[in-house]
């Protein structure tokens, strides 16, 4: 075998503990963001009180499960979103705000040790460490000249959160010697591995007799893994003007739209003739039932791979790849639309003299608008995600190729500002669809 | 021969697991034009099968149909036929509803729009031409369902309980306006219905049917519909004539589904 129980168990085991810490790290996250709401909602609810809701839904008595008889709250809404903002910079030490968590250690601040020397006799010196934000110009420390003992004083630059091993005996007389250890730091016994906390850092003493210095991080996250709001904003503005790789952010947005756009135009173009032709002829629908039933459910993301060996990275292939996620989802919209009509509706325009074609394009095409639209807005909904999982994979330009670029540079605050863009066009093409539906077909739901 | 004529016909289906079901069983009927005639009978007794055959939505199993003279294969326009519930065009408005069969025929618009403001003024729509249908209530919807079939100029009108989806006080205006129109456009009419009294009401020709076979149980000629026509339902339905075949009627009706009942609980 090559892959035994016990190994699958230990890495599925491992995998296990993980996921729970994360889970826990963001049940933590979601349980602050409540404490907050429910402060809110507390004060709000001091403030309202006295203050009667008008209209008949305020007559209700019984509102604790009618659907209806919830409606939200937009205050809530602006200050749910508020806080999150308000989180967001507090966690990343955000200029907008006059305070935060306590950021990480930054400045001078020293330890003493204390060495035994081949002779057994011990000294002391200090290590002095300054450690500074990354890219700021800071005065270099210098190590003092005069010295008593044979234990001499270090200096270590420094950046922010960042480690640095310092083997302090270097400078020391008699340091290289055999039996030359250290043997306390601040007067507290060490061995190999020890870890002692000093002033502004954490010190382990490695096994090979160095100090690895770790600044003390604090309870903010690193502009790495997240930068502060300002900074997202300042990107975007930058974005803006001056683009990332000399493709500017709008570009990059209209060539993502582009591509839906074609591809989602294709796909009608293509899956609505076949739905109508599945949902008026026997023998077509069982023609085409399997293929159609067999690639609905296959995510258009399995496809990029094989979309890849046949078209290469260019335009037609994520072109194909967004035809081919729109082509499924409008067949099969467009068949149950020209199913789901009423038969009173059809007896009732042939008795009206209909012919065959003006049955279809009178009552068979109207009819199945409603259903047509909704599966529009989720086909668009699906290659919208489509495309930027495409040109995660391969791409020139686009906002997926844009972000996944800029990860590769751990440039996060476009990666963010990206991911931002991506969920607000996702929201503005519902929206649109949501509009054109209410104009197109005012009927629908009211038959 | 005019009128519509119903000879011997018989409607047998089989079931998916072999059985067979008598839906109709030699049913003859002749209808003279300008006719009223109300169908009625418990559910299962092949009335709106009779009725789709005659509107030629299907084939019957056995047996002939004609409409003067000539043989009924297929919806045609001379058939015209009002639904229950839920057949008009809801992407349409009022106006092109009433005007569909014209426009099918491709009659120029400026005839087409005086059909249908007159058809609109006798069912009492006339402020509503613009409307959507979704905007009017269930009572206008079957008034415009009642036009669009009239516009059509259609010989026999087929109507499947259309008012049978209406409360009870709209529906007593709407049997008003049946009989209007009945008098007034001379049409040969062939209403289904669940309910005795609309069945009493208007049909100058009752005819009850029977389950299993589908069969005519019994045909009444009746001088209500004629005595309705302009006048209070409400007085007619005092008649004391009216009292007597209506309960007839309804023990008859009873006993047919008890029959059914006794039927299904000793199988």
């Amino acid at each position: 075998m090559f892959f035994t129980t016990e190994d699958f168990l230990s890495e599925f085991g491992f995998a296990i503990t993980t996921s729970l810490w994360m889970i826990i790290g963001i049940a933590a996250i979601f349980a602050i963001y409540l404490v907050f709401s429910a402060a809110f909602s507390f004060i709000y609810n001091l403030y309202s009180r006295g203050k009667e809701a008008k209209g008949y839904g305020a007559l209700k008595t019984v509102t604790f499960g009618d659907e209806s008889a919830v409606v939200a709250n937009r205050l809530a809404s602006v200050l749910g979103v508020l806080t999150l903002f308000f989180l967001w910079g507090l966690a990343t030490e955000s200029k907008l705000l006059p305070f935060s968590l306590p950021g990480p250690f930054n400045g001078d601040a020293q330890f003493e040790y204390t060495a035994k020397n081949s002779a057994g006799e011990t000294d002391k010196a200090t290590v002095t460490f300054r450690v500074s934000k990354q890219g700021a110009e800071v005065e270099k420390l210098v190590a003092p000249e005069t010295s008593e003992g044979f234990a001499k004083d270090d200096v270590v630059m420094m950046l922010e959160r960042r480690s640095k091993i310092l083997k302090a005996q270097n400078n020391d007389e008699g340091g290289k010697d055999d039996g030359y250890t250290i043997t306390e730091i601040n007067g507290q016994p060490i061995q190999a591995d020890s870890v002692v906390q000093v002033e502004g850092a954490e010190v382990l003493f490695t096994k090979r007799g160095s100090f690895s210095i770790r600044p003390k991080g604090g309870m903010t996250m690193e502009p790495l893994f997240l930068p502060p709001p300002e900074k997202v904003w300042d990107t975007f503005l930058k974005l803006n003007s001056e683009g990332y790789q000399g493709v500017s952010l709008w570009e990059n947005v209209f060539w993502s739209l582009a591509r839906v756009v074609i591809g989602f135009a294709l796909g009608c173009l293509f899956g609505i003739p076949l739905g109508y032709a599945m949902g008026l002829n026997g023998w077509l629908r069982g023609w085409f039932d399997p293929i159609v039933e067999f690639m609905r459910p296959v995510p258009p993301l399995a496809l990029i791979p094989l979309i890849i060996i046949w078209f290469g990275i260019g335009e037609q292939g994520k072109i194909s790849l967004l035809f081919l996620a729109a082509l499924w989802i409008m067949t099969i919209a467009a068949r149950s639309g020209v199913s789901g009509v009423n038969i009173s509706k059809v007896h009732a325009a042939y008795s009206l003299g209909a012919s065959k074609t003006q049955l279809l394009t009178k009552v068979i095409i109207p009819n199945s608008l409603p259903d047509i639209f909704t599966g529009a807005r989720v086909a668009m909904g699906v290659c919208w995600g489509t495309v930027v999982a495409a040109e995660l994979v391969a791409a020139e330009k686009g906002v997926g190729k844009m972000i996944i670029a800029a990860s590769k540079f751990q440039l996060t605050d476009i990666v963010i500002v990206g991911i931002v863009i991506i969920g607000i066009i996702g929201f503005g093409i519902e929206v649109l669809m949501r509009i054109i539906e209410k104009r197109l077909i005012p009927w629908k739901g009211r038959g | 021969m005019s009128g519509l004529i119903i000879d011997d016909v018989s409607m047998t289906f089989e079931l998916p697991d072999g059985g067979k079901v008598e839906a109709l069983k030699n049913i003859n009927l002749n209808i003279r034009e300008g006719e009223l005639v109300s169908v009625l009978g418990p559910s299962g007794c092949g009335k709106t099968t009779l009725l789709n055959i005659c509107a030629g939505f299907l084939a019957q199993t056995g047996g002939n149909l004609s409409l003067n003279g000539d043989k009924v294969t297929g919806p045609s326009p001379e058939r015209g036929m009002v639904f229950q519930k839920g057949a008009l065009f809801e992407w349409m408005s009022v106006r092109q509803n009433v005007s569909f069969g014209p426009s099918m025929k491709g009659m120029p618009k400026a005839e087409m729009n005086g059909i249908v403001d007159h058809l609109l003024e006798v069912v009492g729509l006339q402020d509503f031409k613009e409307k959507a249908i979704y905007e009017l209530s269930g009572g206008m919807q079957q008034r415009v369902a009642l036009a669009r079939c009239l516009a059509n100029e259609p010989d026999v009108i087929l109507m499947d309980e259309p008012l049978g989806a209406l409360d009870a006080l709209t529906r007593e205006k709407m049997q008003g306006l049946v009989l209007k129109l009945w008098k007034e456009t001379g049409k040969t009419i062939i209403l289904i219905t669940h309910s005795v009294e609309e069945a009493l009401l208007l049909g100058e020709r009752l005819i009850v049917m029977a389950p299993r076979p589908g069969r005519i149980h019994k045909e009444y000629n009746l001088p209500f519909a004629e005595m309705g026509v302009g006048a209070d339902l409400r007085e007619v339905k005092k008649h004391k004539k009216f009292g007597v075949v209506r309960d007839e009627i309804l023990s008859m009706i009873w006993d047919m589904e008890e029959e059914i009942m006794g039927r299904t609980e000793s199988a």
